[in-house]
């Protein structure tokens, strides 16, 4: 499993790639499930402009991680990779990549989802919007199931 | 050795500190520290805690070299 915080941009289809040739049980898996998210240019009603991801170095890693370690004691999987994003952010630019590898598509779909909502409600980040008219802090995460 | 507090995001623009230290008095909690902190206003019910990087109570009891951490609602992901 690995799990990536980075304030560089990412390329998710290029990193999906590169991991899956270096998956180690390869013929073990026979589904492969993603979930890419990137930035939208609108937020309750408002153009936004930018964005700026806050985190708690250290915390989130150690989230991150333990939430990935619970999802493959929960279902049967290959491998598990994450990749987050912090710092200053456009429109478009990807956020989150999670990729879960299984033998079945029922665990790699449960785990995938799961994975990514346990993310937004533990792992400790924040964005911070530029609008038109200045900055806000997102409140609330827009409810996913 | 004391107790390291840390904000983050909007607290910690609103508080107007991301970090402070204070010595460890027996029986501590993360409320008490709050308000040793941050004089003027009480512990927002919504404000998230942390001791060591894993969410705690308001009132678990702190030791001597803890990091406690306060925070808003998480807004990661994308979605």
């Amino acid at each position: 499993m690995t799990v990536v915080v980075t304030a560089e941009s990412f390329e998710p289809w290029e990193v999906l790639r590169a991991h899956e040739q270096s998956l180690a049980q390869r013929a073990k898996v026979g589904a492969c499930a993603v979930f890419v998210g990137s930035m939208r240019d609108f937020n309750e009603g408002d153009a936004v402009h930018g964005m700026v991801l806050e985190h708690y170095p250290g915390m989130t890693e150690r989230h991150l991680a333990r939430i990935v370690a619970e999802a493959k004691a929960r279902w049967t999987l290959e491998d598990v990779l994450v990749v987050h994003r912090t710092g200053e952010l456009l429109p478009s630019d990807p956020i989150v990549l999670v990729a879960v590898w299984s033998g079945h598509r029922r665990e790699a779909f449960e785990a995938c989802r799961h994975v990514m909502e346990d993310l937004k409600s533990k792992a400790p980040f924040w964005k911070k919007e530029r609008l038109e008219t200045g900055v806000r802090w997102v409140e609330h995460n827009t409810p996913g199931q | 050795m004391a107790i390291t507090v840390k904000f983050f995001a909007s607290l910690r623009e609103q508080v107007g500190m991301d970090t402070a230290s204070r010595p460890c008095r027996g029986g501590m909690t993360p409320a008490d520290l709050w308000r040793d902190v941050v004089a003027d206003r009480p512990l927002p019910g919504n404000v998230l805690v942390a001791v060591n990087m894993d969410y705690a109570a308001p009132d678990q009891p702190l030791k001597d070299g803890d990091e406690v951490a306060f925070f808003p609602p998480v807004t990661g992901g994308a979605a």
